[in-house]
């Protein structure tokens, strides 16, 4: 399978040094090696869910716990959730750190995902999401470290979309 | 059997769980009986109450968690239940009142009123246990003994479509929300 153990190895461990120790998921291509990293890893509760929407009472949840958590999910999943951020997330001010594969953009070959892609950045800032993108090894560590600490000091939801550039080894 | 009576019904068993609601007429009638720190009224995004407790009770294994759900709510998010049942925590207790309707805005029937079965749905997702309760005597029983025992359990309670005259409180939302976190992590702190 095409997708990067490698990169996907730098996010999770960018992650963990981040304090994260609840992952909400659910599984699509780009995400694999993620979740199954969490899956091994005695430290992290990984919750597999039925819809993304899901994850975000989940790491609300986590946050009133005080246990640090993020989300890994598909566009399509992000806009699955749409509600549950603004009427969760924004209402009651809760950090959501979402890792957002970003499917259906530059060289996607899947026309299923084609739509989502067009529509996910103008979303994301429609909603006044704070977002960034994945899409070197270099700068993921950085780049999770600043969407964790934007998240928490603002009590929003940040994301950060991870890019065919950094999943995909063509 | 009404939503009310039955809270009342249990409602010094709360003391020492983490609670949270969700919005509308469980909230109201909730806080009109007393509010406490230690309950969270999710004031909006049906369906994720469930999916809050389920959070709370992994992270805080050792402290039980109670959520009061609706019909409506629930089958906003059936999903949940699978999720819940994936995962089993023992310290969480999910009540579904369900009064077969969308109360708060005006009393449409929900799906309930037509023959589905949320103790079915939650007993086939894989809840280990699961029931229905028709009268207060019985709510109290079962969600006594859920909130004292050990094991995830769905309890759906038949109540009257019937709610309070105001669903609106003088708590405000992130009052609520900050209170509820500031109450968690006293808790921490004692068990240090």
């Amino acid at each position: 399978m095409p997708v990067s153990l490698e990169n996907s190895k730098i996010i999770y461990t960018a992650l963990k040094a981040c304090g994260i120790r609840l992952l909400s998921a659910l599984p699509e291509t780009w995400l694999v090696h993620l979740i199954q990293i969490a899956e091994g890893d005695p430290e992290m509760t990984l919750v597999r869910l039925a819809k993304e929407e899901e994850g975000v009472g989940l790491s609300a949840g986590a946050h009133f716990a005080g246990v640090k958590s993020a989300m890994l999910m598909q566009n399509h999943g992000y806009l699955a959730s749409i509600n549950g951020i603004v009427s969760f997330a924004h209402l009651y001010k809760i950090p959501l750190l979402m890792l957002i594969t970003y499917r259906g953009s530059f060289g996607e070959r899947d026309p299923w995902q084609t739509q989502g892609g067009n529509v996910t950045e103008a979303l994301l800032r429609a909603m006044n999401i704070p977002y960034s993108f994945l899409d070197a090894p270099a700068s993921v560590e950085k780049r999770i470290r600043q969407a964790h600490a934007l998240a928490e000091s603002s009590l929003q939801p940040v994301a950060l979309l991870l890019t065919r550039d950094l999943m995909w080894v063509e | 059997m009404l939503r009310t009576d039955c809270l009342r019904s249990i409602y010094s068993e709360l003391e020492k769980c983490l609670v949270v609601t969700i919005m509308g007429a469980v909230a109201a009638e909730l806080q009109s009986l007393g509010h406490s720190p230690n309950f969270f009224y999710l004031q909006h995004a049906m369906g994720l109450a469930s999916s809050t407790g389920l959070g709370l009770a992994l992270c805080l294994p050792h402290q039980k968690v109670v959520v009061f759900d609706g019909d409506g709510s629930l089958l906003m998010n059936l999903g949940t239940l699978s999720t819940l049942a994936r995962y089993k925590p023992k310290n969480l207790v999910h009540v579904v009142f369900d009064n077969a309707s969308l109360l708060s805005v005006g009393g449409f029937p929900t799906a309930t009123s037509t023959g589905t079965d949320l103790e079915g749905i939650a007993r086939a997702a894989g809840i280990p246990r699961a029931s229905t309760v028709r009268t207060v005597e019985e709510f109290k029983a079962a969600t006594r003994q859920a909130i004292l025992g050990d094991g995830l359990q769905t309890i759906v309670a038949k109540v009257e479509p019937v709610g309070p005259k105001a669903f609106l409180t003088d708590l405000g939302l992130l009052e609520n929300r900050f209170q509820f976190r500031r109450y968690i992590q006293s808790l921490a702190a004692k068990s240090h």
